[in-house]
């Protein structure tokens, strides 16, 4: 049994372990998407904090909560600096902006030499443990669920439902907006550090448009009006390739299929919010 | 209270406001009236800060609120109604009066994180203070309900309910009796006279002079972005320049 437990874990925890990252990712821009913005720079900014973290333990020694940290500081303030000139506005601009910056984004890690270019880096220090991932997990569920109830949380939902009307009910909405999209940054590049940990490299072409909409999808199949259909999506997205792994060639097909199906028939995503409250808002 | 001084404001190359000038006092409830397209909205727009003017001045208790932001403005005091009612159709009845409190919320994200005592006294507080808010436009045993699921009636009261949540000095009521019957037009001008006993000082946009002749002690009227005339409804009703932008020249 203890031998089954150990081969199974060895087969699978990496897989576990992209369950949590990828659970960090979709929160990450579900931030965003909780004040009605959207920011397709995530899986730049998971970038940045996976470079910045690994350069950090690998060329600085630097303890790993130090680069961690370090790791969602840096795209955290980036992303300020995105963020005041483009979230002033309202409409598509912050997604036009972060289109562009994560084109610019890997293009600098490709050619960048203290990023390891094209190569990018190898040989990054296995640090991230099991517990460091269920930690930051907690926390940010922690963290969600306090914001729900406050005067925060509400002030997101109030810009994410009318921000004219919100600005009128005295919330500054730029800043909120601003705030909501560094906070996401800031967890995309802590959730780039700890996989930089765990798969022992990063490379320039992991962080492009294609995974920023794959975060995106993450966040959208899951549901986008709680915090929990981020998660819930990004770990069906994260499991569905290998559950399908029997199909052989046909399984993205598959995958794009049930895509498909959940869009169609459940609009809101897989957990909305009628999921949690049936009979409360029905008079 | 609130001074509008030569407001100018062109779209483009149309000039939808031109030099219009009237003043609110403190306490009164003053009706801005015109027919459809006069540029009442507009008005409203400028003065709670979603529209900047070409040219002219809003002063607010002897402040220039002109170009601040609505955020800036709704601190100063003032806030409003939409015609196009504009609630958080997702969120409670309590959670969009909430939303109007924003700004008597004072915890940091600190003591959101680690539930700190302040923060669960303001919650507490200003939930009781919401319920209060709520029961005076008779919404309080709906409070739980998601807001998109109110009557139109009773989404014009809630948004009335969360203008006053902000504890506003001045209330800017744009159409309220747009889309309701007699009846229910009479109960709501009731309420707005009621909300005015309080101490709220209210403005009122309405194209239907006789909605609001019986409520308003001093009226502006506005036609095609100038102001026609301005004094006691009895003096407005009289006025020939008024009764020809309502009714047409007499052949």
């Amino acid at each position: 049994m203890g031998e089954f437990l150990a081969s199974t874990w060895y087969t699978y925890n990496t897989l576990l372990y992209t369950i949590f990252v990828n659970g960090m990712l979709a929160l990450s821009i579900y931030l965003t998407l909780a004040c009605g913005q959207l920011s397709l720079g995530n899986a730049a900014f998971m970038g940045m904090g996976a470079y910045t973290a690994a350069i950090l333990t690998m060329k600085a020694g630097a303890p790993f909560g130090i680069a961690l940290i370090a790791g969602g500081a840096l795209p955290a303030l980036v992303a300020l600096i995105i963020g005041i000139p483009t979230l002033r506005l309202s409409g598509v601009y912050l997604a036009m902006a972060t289109l562009g910056f994560g084109e610019v984004v890997r293009v600098a890690f490709l050619n960048m030499s203290i990023t390891g270019g094209s190569l990018g880096l190898n040989g990054v220090p296995a640090k991230t443990e099991f517990w460091h991932l269920l930690l930051v997990m907690g926390i940010l569920i922690y963290f969600f669920v306090k914001l729900k109830s406050s005067r925060f949380g509400r002030a997101l939902e109030a810009i994410n439902e009318d921000e004219t009307a919100a600005s009128v009910m005295g919330i500054r909405t730029t800043l909120f907006k601003v705030w909501a999209f560094a906070a996401g940054a800031f967890i995309a590049g802590v959730a780039g550090g700890l996989n930089a940990h765990f798969t022992f490299f990063v490379s320039p072409r992991e962080y492009g448009f294609e995974f920023a909409v794959d975060i995106l999808t993450f966040a959208i199949l899951g549901g986008t009006q709680t915090f929990w259909g981020p998660i819930v999506g990004s770990t069906i997205l994260t499991l569905l390739p290998e559950l399908l792994r029997f199909m052989g060639p046909y399984r993205l097909a598959l995958n794009g299929l049930i895509l498909l199906f959940v869009v169609i028939y459940l609009p809101n995503g897989i957990v909305s919010r009628d999921t949690f409250k049936k009979k409360a808002d029905r008079g | 209270m609130l001074k509008v001084q030569n407001i100018i404001k062109d779209f483009g190359g149309l000039r939808v406001l031109d030099g219009v000038v009237f003043q609110v006092a403190e306490g009164a409830i003053f009706g801005l009236i015109g027919p459809n397209g006069a540029g009442k909205t507009t008005v409203f727009n400028i003065v709670s800060g979603l529209l900047q003017p070409t040219d002219g001045r809003v002063i607010f208790n002897g402040a220039d609120i002109t170009r601040l932001p609505p955020h800036a403005i709704a601190a100063q005091g003032i806030s409003r109604t939409f015609q196009n009612i504009r609630i958080f159709g997702e969120m409670s009845l309590l959670e969009n009066v909430l939303v109007g409190m924003h700004r008597l919320f004072s915890y940091s994200p600190a003591a959101m994180f680690f539930d700190l005592p302040k923060k669960r006294t303001e919650e507490k507080l200003l939930r009781e203070k919401a319920c209060d808010i709520l029961s005076l436009v008779n919404l309080e045993d709906k409070a739980d309900w998601a807001a998109k699921n109110l009557s139109y009636g009773g989404q014009r009261k809630l948004e009335l309910a969360r203008a006053l949540a902000t504890d506003p000095k001045l209330l800017l009521v744009d159409e309220p009796a747009a889309g309701m019957n007699p009846a229910e037009t009479e109960e709501l001008m009731d309420e707005i006279v009621q909300i005015n006993r309080r101490g709220y000082t209210i403005c009122v946009i309405e194209h239907d002079m006789k909605v609001i002749m019986g409520i308003c002690g001093q009226i502006a009227v506005l036609n095609f972005g100038e102001l026609i005339a301005e004094g006691s409804p009895e003096e407005v009703k009289r006025n020939p320049l008024v009764i020809e932008a309502y009714l047409g020249k007499e052949g």
